[in-house]
């Protein structure tokens, strides 16, 4: 089944195959395992961007695919970090707190220990108690199945309400823009219970892991890739098939699919729902390569530059998703990485860490207009393959057959 | 011949223009219906109600033998409840290939986890085969349904109708765009369903409705004018003044 599945489908053996070889090659290269020529820092960053390419894979899912253009997926990309967050955080400071302890005459008991994490953790926004959404903090196995349920479970009410009002086109993305917006609000304010605009922090740090940061992030990189790896086999397997049809369809004709019998609704919902849950996850992988989560990170232009990266690499295919990911956000870290120097145009001196942000609207405008189906579109004309174009005045059968040639010649 | 569906004393406005006064219709379970009416009647209107596109200001609309109200159901419901739909400018999906519109509408599970899990099995991929040689699209079926002409989106349309295996089969114009020996071969297509199911045809083309040899319902401002056999309605008066004289 699944060789028959993949026989079908060369691009994806050709994806994997280059994700493997490519996840070879940077542990080969790096500091941890290899000859050291690539920089620890690098190759968190070169982690975080496999976590992104998840996510953007699932937002091709969403958007690309059934045609709904979220603007709230790193709503829940930012959930999957502090649910793993609240773990780590939580965990370091009670092997912290109990080293310390441990010096005093008695041995603490259990409560001391619960308060002084609390005072540590809390203690920035002037609390020590453990608020209730971190009754499972102890617990990594509770936890990481948080990394799930939580942004599933927003996904499921939000979409939800949304769908069942058949809420569509840009007023669905206004929506999903708000959602994002208040979760962002909500987690800045001091008492939400997960430390205001400080979020959580220290999460490069494994509890109990005596290995040096070059070694770590090579398993946060292998876990990443695994991640995407099977991320992609997922959702290609998904579209591949009729679901796949009916999700097309739903995006090109929703009122048709519903004549069909399928219930529009039950395919978005589910649609969005496992795309928060993958976002989730690709969220969870992140942020402890880029080692703090925070409120700013969930603001809604976070998850208008994931629909860019979709839109620049190809939207309707996954690989253009990925690639899309990829290119933009290594090019973003490079160019406002201030290595670049300045361009000097007589008066004029571009920064391009301010003016980066410029090129990307520009290059996504340019993009929108003239080539449609994004960097992954190239991979059309290599292969001589092109869109069926006839849009143009429905012809009857004779004149209709004059056109039918031209298309298939 | 027991009844399949009843429309009784519908109405619908749209800003105060009623598109469909008071209308009552009933067919039964194996019976050709054709529906003409000049334009702006309310021929796709009604079309529009019965399959829930549309919801009447007053009125009742019943299905099959347990006299179902289809009012508070979903479109995709009364589809499911064996209602298909063929519209009136064709409308398949572009993007995807003529075998795909046609699994798509191929009669079978439509809950998501089903349909994920779905895989064609030999008797499907047979009766898809089947369905494309019937419309004349048998070498095509790897094309995508955006690059057909007119005509031949008509009769993938049609395919997906019979796919899809519905108890009623609402059909809209099916005719337009297609040559007269294509007109014939649909007519032979509708005849042959309705000997086992109801087919209510929407079509202008009279010499079309004539071939179809069967009880004709005429509609006028949002309500029948006239029913009967096409030489009974055909001679009537009012039916020329409004449709056939002008
Ligand atoms: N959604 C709508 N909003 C406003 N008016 C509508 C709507 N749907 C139909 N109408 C009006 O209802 C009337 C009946 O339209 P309908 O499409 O049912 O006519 P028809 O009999 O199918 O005509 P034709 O033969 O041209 O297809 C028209 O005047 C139309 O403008
Ligand atoms: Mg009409």
């Amino acid at each position: 089944m699944r060789n028959s599945f993949v026989a079908r489908h060369p691009s994806v053996l050709a994806f994997l195959a280059l994700l493997a070889l490519f996840t070879l090659g940077v542990s080969v290269l790096s500091e941890g395992f290899g000859i050291g020529l690539i920089s620890t820092s690098f190759v968190k960053t070169l982690g975080k961007t496999l976590c992104l390419c998840l996510i953007a894979v699932a937002m091709d899912l969403i958007w690309g695919y059934c045609g709904i253009l979220s603007l709230g997926h790193f709503a829940f990309f930012g959930l999957g970090g502090y649910m793993i967050g609240m773990w780590l955080m939580y965990e370091r400071t009670r092997l912290i707190v109990e080293g310390s302890l441990a010096q005093g005459a008695l041995p603490p008991t259990e409560q001391e220990v619960v308060d002084a994490i609390g005072t540590q953790i809390f203690g920035v926004v002037g609390s020590s108690d453990f608020p209730l959404v971190w009754a499972f903090a102890d617990s990594l196995i509770l936890q990481l199945a948080m990394v799930v349920l939580a942004p599933g479970l927003l996904a499921l009410v939000f979409g939800w309400l949304a769908f069942r009002s058949r809420v569509t086109g840009v007023y669905l993305s206004i929506l999903t823009q708000a959602m994002t917006l208040a979760l962002a609000l909500y987690l800045f304010q001091n008492d939400s219970g997960l430390r205001g605009n400080n979020g959580l922090s220290g999460l490069q740090n494994l509890p109990g892991v005596e290995a040096p940061q070059a070694v770590i992030s090579l398993w946060f990189f292998w876990a990443s890739a695994l991640a995407l790896g099977l991320g992609y086999l997922l959702a290609a397997w998904i579209v591949s098939g009729k679901f796949g049809s009916v999700i097309r369809g739903i995006r090109d004709n929703e009122a048709r699919v519903r004549f069909l019998g399928y219930s529009v609704e039950t395919y978005k919902l589910a649609v969005f729902t496992l795309t928060a849950c993958i976002a989730g996850i690709a969220g969870a992988l992140y942020y402890p390569q880029a080692g703090i989560v925070n409120p700013a990170e969930i603001a809604p232009i976070a998850s208008i530059y994931l629909a860019v990266w979709v839109a620049i690499g190809g939207r309707g295919r996954l690989y253009g998703a990925v690639i899309g990911a990829a290119f933009v956000s290594l090019v973003s870290s490079w160019f406002t990485g201030g290595q670049i120097p300045d361009l000097v145009l007589g008066p004029l001196t571009i920064k391009w860490v301010d003016w980066w942000t410029i090129v990307l609207g520009l290059s996504f405008v340019l993009v929108t207009l003239f080539a449609p189906s994004g960097i992954g579109g190239l991979f059309d004309l290599w292969q001589g393959r092109r869109p069926p174009d006839r849009h143009g005045a429905d012809l009857g059968p004779d004149a209709g057959a004059l056109r039918e040639r031209e298309a298939t010649e | 011949m027991s009844t399949l569906l009843e429309v009784s004393g519908v109405s619908v406005s749209f800003d105060g223009f009623k598109a469909i006064n008071n209308l009552s219709f009933r067919i039964g379970q194996a019976e050709m219906r054709a529906v003409i009416g000049p334009n702006g009647a309310g021929k796709t209107t009604f079309m529009d109600i019965v399959t829930g596109k549309t919801r009447p200001d007053e009125g009742r609309v019943l299905w099959g033998e347990r006299s179902l109200s289809l009012l508070g159901l979903s479109e995709a419901q009364i589809a499911r409840a064996g209602i298909g739909r063929k519209f009136q400018k064709p409308t398949v999906f572009e993007d995807q290939s003529v075998h795909e519109n046609l699994l798509m509408a191929l009669q079978g599970p439509r809950g998501p986890w089903s349909v994920l899990f779905y895989r064609p099995n030999a008797a499907h991929l047979a009766r898809v085969g089947e369905l494309a040689a019937e419309i004349g699209l048998g070498d095509h079926l790897p094309r995508k349904a955006g690059e057909l002409s007119h005509g031949q989106k008509q009769w993938l349309e049609i395919g997906m109708l019979l796919a899809q295996d519905p108890r009623l089969l609402l059909v809209d114009e099916p005719a337009a765009g297609m040559t007269p020996e294509e007109r014939e071969h649909t007519t032979a297509i509708l005849v042959e369903a309705a000997k086992t199911r109801a087919v209510v045809v929407v079509e202008h083309d009279m010499e079309f409705v004539r071939r179809l040899n069967c009880k004709v319902t005429v509609l006028h401002e949002g309500a029948v004018l006239a029913e009967g056999s096409l030489d009974h309605v055909t001679a009537d008066k009012r039916v020329i003044d409004v449709y056939l004289g002008r």
